[in-house]
């Protein structure tokens, strides 16, 4: 078995007296999709937020790479390669995509005290920033203004700047929300895309999504994790399906 | 250096009596913010307002206490006034736009008193039955009127801690300084409870300029100095949080107070006397704004953070 | 031709006119025999100066710090208080008048940026706040009443700022110079983190920004900016005192910001020639002149928010979202 990329041991968050996090154990393996799904309030957001380092968890380990990463700010955390894209859509809005993509080639591409030369005409940004509008198909939509694409094209927009800080490992925070069945299938392929070259930790309420996409299946409820396994396995679990999937959802 | 213990107790009383003041502006300031989210650079010339009107008022009945009764209603129907006219037109705007319209609001007021009351300052003199000294315990004289205010602005502590943790309009206050949408679902009118909220903190300003007036000159531009002072307590206190305010208050004021009058002579002590008598003045203006820095260096969100977020 | 490019032969003949009358102004001064126009303009520009290094901060990056008129004050009493010392020469002047604002800012930076909104606001302002009453408290150099400056920065010969004239152009040319390094920094890749910062800071972080190291340096850069405009002024006036770092004067500089038109810098400097001018108007005819400015005010604030410069239709590349979001709250 491959030495897992991301290592959570033990992990705990609380919020007052309700425990969103509760002594979680969880390994994701380089090059693998793992989907985190579970119930509403079940802590997946918690826990993302926590892998990137907005919360401070109360206690575990987080290891990233063979490093303990618990105590590392966001922004530091970034630089080693975990990306985020968020549960509701984080992009620059007044800015056009490609600048908002050029920005996050930006943060990996050296210090950013350049304070003469114009960023607007840096090969070294524009040209990956470019390429990574491609991945997610919106080359053609590079010079519109953010705030005026569509829901669907903001999402890609997100999962491109993810892509152009290349990461070695990819939360994605429901990367599917309100999205219409064409743009979510688009998504699906994206996504699926990435397998092999990728590390993803996946969150996802959308289950045909989610066992299209991932080799490994962790539900979380009240914070534990119920069970991890294969999706097939997952299916198969008397108690996850008592949980949670219920019976209308496995085939 | 010794310092003369009853000096220290009467320039700790003095400090009190600032904080107190500052409190009653303190108090207004951070509920206005914490609920409706309005930083209200305006507050200071309602302060200065209720000066002018119980300074005009004492004038022309030569009763300090009917001025006390009539400023004090006075200034409230202004500072509703100026809520109904501006500020309510601000509550959804950013506080850039908030911090420019109440700058104007005070170039307005600084002006308006000018234009009333004429350039040169107003005095107000002490009630007759408050113009002796008491006697407290340890051998303490305390001039009577600034005992007076301790004990008005603790009082108005204590009304504000009852209002806010006993009352029904202190359950809304509090959920809306931690939630503002809730307020409205609760089906209570928000325009209503947002105007309520600024008449309390108009009425406290309006004590506070009152109270002031017989100590200091009721003259234009007099509600800044107060106002940036207040800013700092509020900072330290946490926004939005009226125990903070509280505690904020008495803290910058006996600092404040306590650091003018024993700073440059403990300096005196240690260094040369051209150092200290150069130094010790300018450290001990700086004083509170050293504490400011200090605290928001462990606790950037103030000692009592209203939110917890 | 279309109501864009109309638009846009008129901002070109504002902007080039502008410029135009400025160089010619001094000579057309002394024909007139109107030397008052010359210090005029010469504080307008000044101002100018201030405003565009507040819109830095302010416009880009969502700064809104109350308190920069302290580093107007700083650069002032740097040339008082080596003229006082009878230190006059300009390479000892200019130093450490920019190494005395970059420190402060520095320092108030360090403590304000660790706050954000409202707290910012007020944190800046109270810091303004304290170094006016250490000007007050400085005895020796004036106190209260300032400190008048014997004689201006001495150039050793190369410019002689006894001329008003010369000293005009002196500050014309900082200006300009400041406008150039203004419009590289913003386009550059640290304007693009500046920027990014105000729009989205969590997206920045989660981006890998270490954000308050870069706004550290944006507030560093406009209050050094800032400071130097305080040189200037100290050496037009040939005085200095707390009264230049008055809180009326840090809010001002931020109305000459949003009345010109924030977020771009060309804005400040309309907002800081109307502002003064009309200050300049409204007290030939009455010494009330606040009383009409606040109201003015308000509804420049309730109405206008686009500034002069924006009706002139000026492409607002990344202001096109409008006002700077109070910053999202930390941690």
């Amino acid at each position: 078995m491959a030495e897992a990329l991301l290592e959570i041991a033990g992990l705990v968050k609380r919020f007052g007296g309700l425990l969103a996090t509760d002594n979680l154990h969880l390994a994701v393996r380089a090059g693998e999709i793992h989907a985190v799904i579970g119930p509403n309030g079940a802590g997946k957001t918690t826990l993302v937020a926590q892998l990137q380092g907005e919360l401070k968890p109360d206690a575990g380990t987080i290891r990233f790479a063979g490093a303990d990463v618990t105590r590392l700010k966001p922004h530091q955390r970034a630089v080693r390669g975990i990306a985020r894209s968020f549960q509701i859509t984080s992009i620059f809005p007044d800015m056009s995509a490609l600048d908002n993509v050029a920005l996050a080639v930006q943060a990996h591409a050296g210090h950013s005290f350049g304070m003469w030369r114009s960023a607007a005409t840096e090969a070294a940004l524009r040209t990956p920033a470019l390429a990574a509008l491609e991945q997610v198909g919106l080359a053609e939509r590079g010079h519109s203004v953010a705030a005026h694409l569509a829901h669907g094209e903001q999402r890609q927009l997100e999962l491109a700047m993810a892509l152009a800080t290349r990461p070695q490992l990819l939360l994605l925070d429901e990367p599917m929300a309100g999205m219409g069945k064409e743009d979510a299938e688009r998504m699906v392929r994206l996504i699926g895309g990435l397998k092999g070259s990728h590390t993803v930790l996946l969150v996802e309420h959308d289950m045909d999504a989610v066992f299209a996409l991932a080799d490994q299946i962790t539900v979380l409820v009240y914070g534990r994790v119920l069970a991890t396994g294969t999706p097939a396995a997952i299916r198969a679990n008397a108690e996850v399906r008592r949980a949670y999937l219920g019976d209308e959802v496995a085939p | 250096m010794v310092i003369d213990p009853q000096l220290l107790a009467f320039q700790a009383l003095n400090g009190l009596q600032l904080g107190v003041m500052l409190f009653l502006m303190a108090a207004g300031l951070t509920l206005v913010f914490g609920i409706m989210n309005l930083i209200n650079l305006a507050h200071g010339s309602l302060y200065m307002v209720g000066a002018y009107f119980a300074a005009t008022l004492q004038g022309w009945s030569g009763s300090f206490v009917l001025a006390a009764l009539l400023a004090i209603p006075a200034t409230l129907v202004l500072g509703v006034a100026v809520e109904l006219v501006v500020l309510r037109t601000l509550y959804d705007r950013d506080h850039l736009d908030q911090v420019l319209a109440t700058f104007g609001l005070i170039l307005f007021f600084n002006e308006a008193v000018r234009i009333v009351w004429g350039p040169s300052a107003l005095f107000m003199t002490t009630p007759d039955f408050l113009s002796g000294q008491v006697a407290l315990p340890f051998g303490i004289i305390y001039p009577s009127y600034r005992f007076a205010i301790i004990a008005v602005g603790l009082a108005v502590a204590l009304f504000l801690y009852g209002l806010i943790s006993h009352t029904r309009v202190g359950m809304l206050i509090r959920a809306g300084a931690s939630n503002r949408a809730m307020v409205g679902a609760l089906g209570v009118d928000v325009k209503f409870l947002y105007t309520a909220v600024f008449a309390l903190g108009t009425a406290l300003a309006g004590i506070a300029g009152l109270m002031a007036g017989p100590i200091l000159s009721v003259e234009s531009g007099m509600g800044e100095p107060i106002l940036i002072l207040t800013f700092v307590v509020i900072v330290i206190g946490g926004i939005g949080s009226i125990r903070g305010a509280f505690m904020g208050a008495l803290l910058i004021g006996v600092v404040d107070t306590l650091g003018r009058s024993f700073l440059p002579g403990l300096l005196r002590a240690t260094f040369n006397p051209q150092v200290a008598n150069a130094a010790g003045p300018a450290l001990a203006s700086m004083l509170i704004y050293i504490l400011m820095a200090l605290v928001l260096a462990f606790r950037p969100q103030g000692l009592f953070p209203a939110r917890a977020a | 031709m279309t109501a864009t490019s109309r638009r846009i032969v008129l901002r070109a003949l504002v902007l080039w006119g502008g410029l135009a009358l400025l160089l010619v102004l001094p000579p057309a001064a002394a024909l007139a025999d109107q030397p008052f126009y010359l210090t005029l303009v010469t504080r307008m520009l000044i101002f100018a100066i201030a405003a565009l290094s507040l819109d830095l901060i302010l416009g880009y990056g969502a700064m809104v710090s109350f308190g920069h008129a302290a580093y107007l004050g700083v650069g002032a009493y740097a040339v008082g208080i080596l003229a006082y010392h009878g230190v006059n020469a300009a390479w000892i002047q200019w130093p450490v008048a920019i190494v005395a604002s970059a420190l402060v800012a520095a320092l108030i930076g360090l403590v304000s940026l660790r706050t954000s909104g409202v707290y910012f606001i007020m944190i800046t302002l109270a810091f303004a706040q304290m170094l006016y009453f250490l000007g007050i408290s400085l005895k020796i150099y004036g106190g209260d009443d300032g400190l008048t400056i014997n004689a201006r920065t001495d150039f050793g010969g190369v410019i002689d700022l006894a001329s008003n004239v010369v000293l005009y152009y002196l500050v014309l040319a900082v200006l300009l110079g400041f406008l150039l390094l203004g419009q590289r920094l913003i386009a550059s890749r640290f304007g693009m983190v500046i920027r990014g910062a105000k729009s989205n800071e969590r997206r920045m972080r989660a981006l890998g920004f270490p954000t308050v190291r870069y706004r550290l340096v944006a507030f560093v850069i406009a209050g050094t900016m800032c400071g130097v405009a305080g040189v200037l002024l100290a050496n037009l006036t040939n005085f200095t005192s707390p009264a230049y770092m008055h809180w009326t004067r840090s809010g001002e500089l931020m109305v000459m910001v949003i009345l010109g038109g924030m977020g771009s810098l060309i804005g400040p400097i309309f907002g800081a020639f109307a502002l003064l001018a009309l200050e300049e108007v409204l007290s030939s005819y009455t010494q009330h002149w606040q009383f009409i400015l606040g109201p003015v005010l308000i509804l420049i604030v309730l109405f206008a928010k686009r500034g002069i410069y924006g009706l002139l239709g000026a492409a607002r590349e990344s202001a096109a979202a409008g006002p700077p979001a109070a910053g999202p709250p930390h941690g």
